[in-house]
């Protein structure tokens, strides 16, 4: 009897151990997030999975939205190394921003209605376009060609639903990651892949898949990509400026053929620069 | 709640759920219990790779498993069990390879079970069924494996439980089952957060509890007594 008290006594201490680290490892975090953010540095949330636009190898990254937000933050009076860099998965982007874990975000963060509920957005610093990525040799060339074909995209897409809707005909597989869609697209199981243009540019930019893949290049959606950053923060305006001054001098031009030129991508001279550059602060 | 259950067709799921399940389950009962048939074989090629079977596809997780169905055995070797002229060509295919994928992963599961059941028959049986003048087989038919399942029902069900809630993982390559329902729900409803994680809870609950309870009733109905 003693000894299973004792023994229970044990479990329950050694879990409530490991439940305190659990919790203690939260607050170290949350605490270097805010710390950093009043502090000297700068807290940057971007993508670590997409390449071409936010990828982490090692300890390098990489990508369209890295190298503009080390642009943005150099103008802003931050050098590279007094960046922490922040994974912000789509779905926890707003939070991120509202509980102040980061302070900008670079994360092909589309400016939408309801997402200005609860953060502003400076820029857009660039507007993509939702398109179709096809093998090389592919007869595909627009939205209509898809009919009959086999469309890959991941789960709970909606713009995968949005091509279903409009084209009936049209088979949708739906993988975890685009990474599947990518290497079903290569094997030649799969017609098309379907997604923001730039994403699309960064698998196709890809060493592995260079010469086999590519961008139909006929958008037919607008995203605007915009800095995210919270309600309460006052370096929007300031941000726009520096963007626009960007596509004055050329450097957004630089860092798309630097990341995305592989895949022969550029950005649709239609859309790009973008119009209205501001209006979504506040 | 009722209102959650319309809008992302969590019926239908739960209806594509229970599909994957039975279908896995027959096979693999069916593929586990050939397996564990090599086991108890007096053949040591066919003993051992009974054994490299339950080895390897215990120890492999089951994601992998399924993503390897889709992307190797469809995507790399162009293993089709779905016609492309079909208007549900990539449902019925992912469908069939989730089924495929479950059904292998879970054999090496049953054919241990029916092994736990062979073991509660006392050894004087097999030796009366083979002085009798009965074959390998023979004994294994009338004899040892009527007996072993009956003693597996337990083991069995539990393997069975099990199945129903991994069909879950079949999400990762598209089938359009709870997992995917609630993945939906997630993206497209996260202002009622936890409701969507209960209405699939209670789904599981409804399947997996009265198997439970069935398999309770059936093991001391069917057990063998000695």
């Amino acid at each position: 009897m003693k000894r299973a008290t004792f023994r229970l006594a044990g479990v329950l201490a050694a879990s409530s151990l490991a439940l305190a680290a659990c919790g203690s490892d939260d607050g170290e975090s949350d605490e270097a997030g805010s710390s950093e953010a009043s502090g000297d540095g700068v807290t940057i949330g971007i993508k670590f999975d997409q390449p071409g636009l936010g990828l982490k190898s090692g300890e390098d990254y990489s990508g369209m939205d890295v190298d503009t937000a080390i642009a943005v933050a150099e103008e802003l009076g931050y050098s590279e190394d007094q960046i922490t860099w922040k994974e912000s998965p789509s779905a926890q982007r707003e939070t991120l921003l509202e509980t102040g874990q980061v302070d900008m975000i670079f994360a092909t963060y589309s400016i939408t209605d309801e997402r200005k509920e609860k953060v502003q957005f400076a820029g857009p610093y660039f507007v993509a376009g939702q398109d179709l990525l096809v093998s090389a040799d592919s007869d595909i060339a627009s939205l209509d060609d898809l009919d009959g074909k086999l469309l890959c995209s991941v789960t709970g897409s909606t713009s995968a639903q949005n091509v279903k809707d409009e084209i009936p005909g049209v088979q949708l597989q739906e993988y975890g990651t685009y990474s599947e869609c990518v290497s079903q697209l290569a094997n030649g199981t799969i017609d098309a892949l379907t997604t923001d243009d730039t994403i699309l540019a960064g698998y196709a930019a890809q060493d592995q898949y260079s010469g086999q893949l590519k961008v139909v290049g006929a958008p037919f959606s607008e995203e605007m990509y915009g800095v995210g950053l919270p309600k309460d923060s006052e370096q929007c305006v300031e941000i726009n400026e520096i963007v626009a001054g960007f596509w004055e001098d050329g450097t957004m031009e630089t860092i798309i053929e630097d990341n995305l030129g592989a895949a022969d991508y550029t950005a649709n001279p239609d859309l790009n620069p973008p119009a209205d550059m501001g209006g979504h602060c506040g | 709640m009722l209102e959650l259950i319309e809008q992302f067709n969590v019926l239908n799921a739960f209806w594509v759920t229970i599909k994957l399940a039975f279908f896995s389950a027959i096979l693999a009962l069916i593929l586990g219990t050939i397996m564990a048939i090599f086991r108890l074989s007096p053949v040591g090629v066919l003993q051992r790779f009974g054994a490299a079977y339950v080895t390897i596809f215990r120890n492999t997780p089951l994601t992998l498993i399924i993503l390897l169905c889709s992307l190797g055995l469809w995507g790399q070797l162009g293993f089709e069990p779905a016609s492309r002229d079909s208007d549900t060509f990539i449902v019925d295919l992912n469908f069939r390879l989730a089924i495929i994928g479950l059904a292998v992963y879970h054999a090496a599961f049953v054919c241990e079970a029916i092994r736990s059941g062979v073991n509660t028959i006392p050894l004087g049986q097999a030796e009366a069924s083979r002085s009798l003048g009965l074959g390998f087989l023979q004994g294994l038919r009338e004899i040892i494996l009527p007996q072993a399942f009956r003693g597996a029902i337990t083991p069995l069900g539990n393997v069975l439980i099990a199945l129903i809630k991994n069909t879950t993982v079949a999400v990762a390559i598209g089938v359009t089952e709870a997992a995917y329902a609630l993945r939906n729900m997630m993206e497209f409803r996260p202002d009622v957060f936890l409701l969507n994680f209960l209405v699939i809870a209670i789904g599981f609950v409804i399947l997996t509890l009265p198997t439970g309870l069935f398999i309770s009733w059936a093991s001391q109905k069917w057990v063998v007594r000695r």
